[in-house]
């Protein structure tokens, strides 16, 4: 009888483990990182356009007052961010929200934390033309495109990206977002452990993998190689702020703000649309509340989650394992 | 005893007329239900063509996920209120054209529902 009990127990955990290998492997092919960078069928890579592309993203020229380039709020020392709560716009003022990285957007369509622009493409005119942000004019002669014909250096470079094509706003647009398109984050010790190095990462931030796949479910939301479905979600941020729902009159949309990417997440503090947590153990003691507001939009996968302290650390130390050790990024010469 | 009898009874006529109308009914109205299944944050199809009257049943098959799924349209505008996991609803599509349905959560769930007759 002792005997049996024991062969059953052996044979119990063994099953147990075998299981769990497979399930595990499973998971981490859900995260394997592409193969290739999508562009627009309309608006092709080559290396002429997202030279043209980067040159214009930090010209500070493309702005009303001539001092604020997409990369002064997009720095690529901060992960292309600010490392702000809320962005500083044309005049010095705060912006209503935080700005977001733009690593790793060629994947997705609906940009903006509401989700209001279509496609870099379409986006990039946004921040020129508004007036609290670029404040440019995209019209007459003082406007976005007779300043950059203005610029000799730009008339040749526009030649080599796109013969033949006017210099148009959308054609500048078009430029900015092939150069976008090529921000992405590299492989991070996350990706080496995928890879079969077992070293990469710490056991503790292996446990944090499982709990942010299972117990905690962060994966409902934050899935894929880039940590987001892209989706659009009330987490319980307590804010004036409706997101989404301003446009979007559905209960679900009501505060609803997108899935924000992991990717590098440790350099992009403080965090939330509006800068209200402020280190990533804040932001996992506000899931493990249940977030800070409940209101009728509140989404369904938002619940308290009763972790331990320990496991709550193990989500941490997951976390950091996103932050990939990318090349520093050079500065264009910008043309005269 | 006798009660359930009665009953039994009662349902069979029922099921008789209820055959009888569908028969009568069936040129007339020919409305048909489809099932559209959300799984892996995904419709199980991305496009779909019915007739006017027909109507859609969407089913939520996830094990923790919630959906949102709407129409602007063009035709047949609707929205549905959140469907937890399990959950499903039903509506009818009436007029001719067609009906980009979204879920307003997962922007990857696209559906395009064409009505010809
Ligand atoms: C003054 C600061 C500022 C400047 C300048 C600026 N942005 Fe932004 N950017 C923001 C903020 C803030 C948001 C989020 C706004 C919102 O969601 O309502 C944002 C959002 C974005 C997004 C969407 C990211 C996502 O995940 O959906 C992209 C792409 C972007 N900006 C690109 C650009 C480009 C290209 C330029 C230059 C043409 C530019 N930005 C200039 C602050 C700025
Ligand atoms: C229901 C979907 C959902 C779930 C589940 C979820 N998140 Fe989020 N997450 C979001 C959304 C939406 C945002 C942006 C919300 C905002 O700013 O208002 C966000 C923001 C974040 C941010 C801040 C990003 C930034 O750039 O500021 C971090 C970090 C984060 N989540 C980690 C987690 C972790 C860890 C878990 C599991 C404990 C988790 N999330 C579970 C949807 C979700
Ligand atoms: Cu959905």
């Amino acid at each position: 009888m002792a005997i049996f009990l024991v062969f059953a127990i052996i044979f119990v955990t063994s099953n147990f483990t075998l299981k769990a290998e497979s399930s595990l492997s499973e998971l981490q092919s859900q995260y394997q990182r592409p193969s290739s960078i999508p562009y627009l069928e309309t608006n092709k890579h080559s290396k002429a356009r997202e030279e043209l592309g980067k040159h214009l993203f930090f010209d500070p020229r493309l702005s009303g007052s001539k001092v604020m380039s997409c990369a002064t709020c997009h720095n690529p020392s901060f992960s292309w961010a600010d490392g702000l709560p809320k962005g500083v716009g044309h005049g010095h003022l705060k912006l209503g929200r935080k700005t977001p990285t733009i690593l790793n957007l060629a994947w997705t369509e609906k940009l903006m934390w509401d989700g209001r622009f279509n496609q870099l493409e379409g986006q990039v005119l946004g921040p020129i033309g508004s007036e609290a942000e670029m404040n440019m004019s995209l019209q007459g002669p003082e406007g976005l495109a007779e300043v950059v014909k203005g610029i000799k250096g730009y008339k040749n470079m526009f030649k080599k990206a796109y013969p033949g094509e006017e210099i148009t706003p959308e054609l500048i647009a078009k430029a900015v977002a092939v150069y976008e398109r090529g921000i992405v984050s590299e492989e991070a010790p996350f990706d080496h452990w995928l890879k079969g190095d077992q070293k990469a990462i710490s056991q503790e931030a292996k446990d944090g993998f499982m709990l942010f796949n299972d117990k905690a479910k962060c994966a409902s939301c934050h899935s894929g190689w880039r940590f987001t479905d892209d989706s659009f979600h009330d987490i319980g941020v307590k804010d004036e702020d409706i997101g989404r729902g301003k446009f979007l009159k559905l209960t679900s949309q009501q505060h609803a703000f997108k899935t924000s990417s992991l990717r590098n997440i440790d350099q992009r503090g403080p965090y939330m649309h509006n800068g209200s947590e402020k280190t990533l153990e804040d932001v996992v003691e506000f899931y493990n509340k249940g977030g800070n507001a409940k209101r009728e939009s509140l989404s369904e996968m938002i619940k308290p989650l009763n972790l331990s302290n320990n496991e709550k650390k193990s989500l941490v130390a997951f976390l950091h394992t996103l932050t990939s050790n990318d090349k520093p990024v050079t500065l264009p010469i910008l043309p005269r | 005893m006798d009660v359930l009898k009665e009953n039994v009874m009662k349902m069979t006529i029922i099921s008789k007329c209820c055959l009888l109308n569908m028969i009568l009914a069936a040129p007339l109205v020919f409305a048909t239900e489809h099932e559209i299944i959300q799984l892996d944050k995904k419709f199980n199809v991305q496009e779909i063509t019915i007739k006017p009257g027909d109507s859609i049943k969407f089913k939520n098959k996830e094990k923790d996920i919630t959906h949102n799924v709407f129409s602007l349209g063009p035709k047949n505008a609707f929205e549905l209120k959140s469907q937890l996991p399990g959950q499903e609803s039903k509506v009818e599509f009436k007029e001719p054209g067609t009906t980009e349905v979204e879920c307003a959560i997962h922007q990857t769930m696209k559906l395009k529902v064409t009505v010809k007759k």
